[in-house]
């Protein structure tokens, strides 16, 4: 009995934190079934007049769903970009020390705490001048700023996780450093690697200010279209909550894939 | 990083060398914009004044900046102060695995990944009284709820939000930290008989140090830096009880386009983040040393 009283009271405290996470959530969820009269009309938890006129509106019309695929674009492309450099940086940065290393680690996490309104203005000259504006790249290459640092921390952390034996052992067995990293090193990470794409995927996918400031038409980002509806005559209220629960599919989707790593941990399996 | 010795290798570099490239590209370029920005009077694209630190001073003695500054710092702590635990207390309470481990971290990681535009149109649909539930509800318990007309609730409503936003961060974290304690502490630990308090102390708390170091930063920073949300929901008020350092910046750079000022002001606000991160950055590095010896001597 003594036993069971914490596990217990841990349940209901997951139960609570749950229901408080899911609410507003569902709100918008609900609100998305709705018609704008009714939303603004009446309150209830469920729609009276059940609709998908929202989601059909966003489904038709071209200027709301390519908003979903170059978000998608430029957040693919900005996480392979990052987690590529930011392995071997990682690597670096948890087994050897050498020139500046402290002071390079503190520099990228520097990057990281800048405000993204600094930035705002010096990008677009410097995005304009290279000709890159309204592209997916541009956007990708300016998360970089924060997702880098953001990969390499996490990554390293991780690493650091791992006893150097490990890489020892396999260098005195003949293995080289890339064989070693890709074959032994890379599987012990999994998780790490799998916690780092999460996060860069997220930062990329809600970031709002320099993704609309750096596109206008062809590479536009669902976060820019959607403040459509603010400056629109009274809100849409409906479509707005429509494309928000939509926004959310995408992460969702990259969670479910990510859990088994994170899920599994490291529980390293010796090599 | 760790504080152990590491054998010295100048060749690292290299591994470093295409992280250094892209953020150099992307932010010392920028940054020398900033700073050249920050001494000039750019009255148009072809008429500059050099004015040295004129603007700094200016920012300086602003006395809204120091308001702003001030309820910034308040609202960072509340933040951490209500986060950590409770992000802590989730992952420990979250389940170690099957499908509800699955299921469970999905709904908890669902709220990092709305966009923060409409995170706080979430919150705007949520807390007002004539549509919100929230709002409504609170309003027929009888408490005289808005989050429009009363500062304090604004505030609240707020910071609400943001712990809704981002505990989910510090519970993913922390969770990926415990889950890579191997069982056989754990059993070590049931053999001596220790407490549920002292495997958590000893084992799971020092498991995770790693991972919540990074989360107490990305908080705090983050916290530092907020905009959209407070932007989208209360648009910095009701009068100034919730415009922090991001809103003032961009009222002045975008409000009034002094760009000279706004210059001088977003590095004087990267200094003081850089200021109070290596503090933290280092205090708990600290910390964690000492965990370290305290166990080997324990």
């Amino acid at each position: 009995m003594a036993n069971k009283q914490p596990f217990q009271k841990r349940t209901i405290f997951l139960f609570c934190y749950i229901v408080f996470a899911l609410l507003p959530i569902y709100w918008m969820v609900n609100m998305s079934f709705k018609t704008n009269a009714e939303i603004l009309s009446s309150f209830s938890f469920f729609p009276q007049h059940f609709t998908w006129e929202n989601y059909k509106t966003i489904f038709t019309d071209a200027s709301w769903y390519s908003g979903y695929l170059n978000s998608l674009t430029y957040v693919a492309i900005n996480c392979v970009i990052s987690i590529t450099v930011a392995l071997p940086a990682a690597y670096a940065f948890s087994r050897y020390s050498f020139l500046g290393d402290k002071h390079v680690f503190f520099w990228l996490l520097t990057n990281r705490m800048t405000p993204p309104a600094v930035f705002l203005l010096p990008f677009f000259q410097l995005y304009s001048t290279l000709g890159l504006m309204d592209t997916h790249i541009a956007v990708a290459l300016a998360h970089l700023l924060f997702n880098v640092p953001l990969a390499v921390w996490i990554l390293e952390g991780f690493m650091s996780g791992i006893p150097r034996e490990i890489d020892e052992t396999a260098y005195i067995d003949g293995y080289s450093f890339p064989r070693f990293f890709l074959t032994i090193f890379l599987p012990l990470i999994k998780a790490g690697v799998g916690v780092a794409v999460f996060f860069c995927f997220m930062f990329s996918w809600v970031e709002l200010l320099l993704a609309r400031t750096l596109t206008s038409v062809n590479a536009k980002p669902i976060v820019a279209t959607m403040t459509r509806t603010v400056s629109a005559s009274g809100m849409d209220w409906a479509t707005l909550a429509a494309a928000g629960v939509l926004t959310i599919v995408p992460g969702a989707i990259v969670i479910w894939f990510v859990r088994h790593y994170i899920a599994k941990g490291f529980a390293m399996g010796r090599v | 990083m760790s504080t152990t010795t590491k054998p010295v290798n100048q060749k690292a570099w290299w591994l470093i060398l295409p992280v250094f490239l892209c953020v150099a590209f992307s932010a010392i370029l920028p940054l020398m914009t900033v700073v050249n920005y920050s001494v000039q009077d750019i009255i148009s694209p072809d008429r500059r004044v050099f004015v040295g630190t004129e603007w700094f001073a200016a920012v300086m003695r602003d006395q809204d900046l120091h308001e702003a500054l001030w309820r910034q710092m308040v609202f960072s702590c509340s933040v951490l102060a209500v986060e950590i635990p409770l992000g802590v207390m989730l992952a420990l309470s979250m389940p170690a695995q099957g499908w509800k481990a699955s299921v469970v971290l999905v709904i908890v990681a669902l709220s990092l990944l709305i966009p923060w535009n409409v995170v706080g149109t979430i919150w705007q649909i949520f807390g007002r009284a004539d549509i919100g539930l929230m709002g409504s509800t609170l309003l027929k318990l009888g408490f005289d709820y808005s989050y429009t007309g009363n500062a304090l609730h604004a505030w609240l409503t707020v910071l609400l939000m943001d712990v809704w936003h981002w505990t989910p961060l510090v519970a993913l974290l922390g969770y990926a930290g415990l889950r890579s304690i191997p069982d056989a502490y754990y059993q070590a630990a049931r053999i001596d008989g220790a407490s549920k308090f002292a495997v958590f102390r000893y084992i799971q708390l020092p498991k995770m140090r790693g991972v919540l170091m990074i989360a107490v930063l990305l908080r705090f920073m983050d916290s530092f830096m907020i905009y959209t949300e407070p932007f989208v929901l209360t648009g910095g008020g009701p009068g100034n009880a919730t415009t922090f350092l991001s809103q003032y910046l961009t009222q002045k750079a975008v409000g009034q386009f002094d760009l000279g000022p706004a210059a001088a002001f977003s590095l004087i606000y990267f200094l003081i983040i850089l200021l109070l991160c290596f503090m933290l950055y280092n205090w708990m590095q600290a910390v964690g040393t000492a965990d370290k010896t305290e166990a080997s001597h324990g």
